[in-house]
């Protein structure tokens, strides 16, 4: 049953991934994308890897989207049609075979099996990570301080150093942002506040020269 | 979209549970699915949909641009400043055991102050990219205004 759903949940996203592909209205490539992040995020609850499948649910269908709408209103809603030098199927062609050369390596008899209790990762790894997550968080064993959610102290405390280089990622994103887009005239700081209230003293007409009073600032 | 009133109505009504889910999976992440990320995420979630619905001005009166640029550092200190903590107090750099009396509680207390660091940071970071991306029309319109001549209205 788990198989089916899996190879439903696949052909979805197959299906999806081409849409977007084809699709030349940026308007329903961002849906469809939010809709691929929802598939992938439910096969990753079918791998039991629920704070992956939250993230990937927040994250890719939530907030990507939203940002991508907003990329969206600066932009056209169409994507211009252009001519591929290798024409619209040698890229295609390309990637298909990709595919099927990385499905080949998953052939080997020596690679475990989707799904494998024998996997190295399992044999040797994943129990000592678990033994490790509850002598970190409760030497005691089972006790009020155990944490129960093995993702979450491997990723704030085994890995802590991890995961700060990961927050450091994203306020990296941040700042790039706001130095990109964001210098002075996008209405914080006290420029915008001038600017609004220009705005509501004197109506459209005061915009021009409440502009310049914001890039001054 | 103010002028939907059930969309308007519906939004207002969400937006506080939204915020109360974002703390729920920020502070039951030891114990359930979840953790900083994904609560910075839905907490930025609830404004972003406040500023679709009501306007990008009212929501940066309810959130200051400047309050969230700063909770972007802020949440990163957190993060580090726990680590330095737990250096002062004679462990290694983001060794929290030496965070309390014994080391399960100080793992326990590491792991909550450093995922709201992660939640702090990101939620500032997505609501900051959604504002300045959403208030970038309004800027380079009224920049579009701002160079055309006097009467050069009627190009447009």
């Amino acid at each position: 049953m788990i198989t089916v759903t899996n190879l439903a949940l696949l052909a979805f996203m197959a299906i999806t991934a081409w849409a977007i592909a084809r699709t030349l209205n940026l308007f329903v490539a961002t849906m469809l994308a939010g809709i691929y992040s929802l598939l992938i995020a439910t096969v990753f609850v079918l791998l039991d890897a629920v704070d992956v499948a939250f993230t990937e649910a927040a994250v890719g269908a939530g907030i990507t989207t939203v940002l991508f709408l907003g990329a969206l209103l600066l932009t056209d809603r169409h994507a211009k049609p252009h001519k591929h030098r290798f024409g619209t199927y040698g890229p295609m062609l390309l990637v298909v075979l990709l595919g099927a050369a990385l499905v080949y390596t998953t052939l080997d008899p020596l690679m475990p099996h989707f799904g494998d209790a024998g996997a190295p990762a399992q044999g040797r790894l994943a129990p000592e990570f678990l033994a490790d997550s509850v002598r970190q968080v409760g030497r005691d064993g089972p006790t009020a301080t155990h944490i129960p959610n093995v993702v979450t102290t491997t990723l704030a405390s085994y890995r802590g150093f991890d995961t700060l280089g990961e927050v450091v990622v994203i306020f990296t994103a941040g700042v790039g942002v706001l130095a990109l887009l964001g210098g002075g005239a996008i209405g914080a700081g006290a420029g915008g506040r001038r600017r609004r209230s220009a705005r509501k003293d004197g109506g459209t007409v005061s915009g021009r020269g409440s502009t310049t009073d914001g890039a001054d600032a | 979209m103010i002028e939907h009133v059930v969309l308007r109505v519906i939004a207002r009504l969400l937006a506080p549970f939204i915020v109360l889910f974002a703390l729920y999976v920020q502070f039951h992440g030891d114990f359930g699915p979840g953790g900083g990320f994904q609560a910075g995420v839905i907490f930025a979630s609830a404004f972003i949909l406040f500023a679709l619905i009501y306007g990008i001005e009212h929501a940066r009166q309810i959130a200051p641009p400047a309050v969230a640029r700063a909770a972007i550092g802020l949440g990163v200190l957190l993060y580090a400043g726990t680590g330095v903590a737990g250096m002062l107090l004679g462990g290694k750099y983001l060794d929290y055991s030496v965070l309390a009396h014994d080391a399960g509680h100080g793992q326990h207390y590491g792991i909550l102050i450093v995922e709201f660091g992660v939640g702090v940071t990101v939620a500032a970071v997505m609501i900051t990219v959604f504002f300045t991306f959403a208030g970038r029309r309004g800027v380079l319109e009224e920049r579009e205004e701002a160079v055309l001549p006097p009467d050069g209205d009627e190009e447009r």
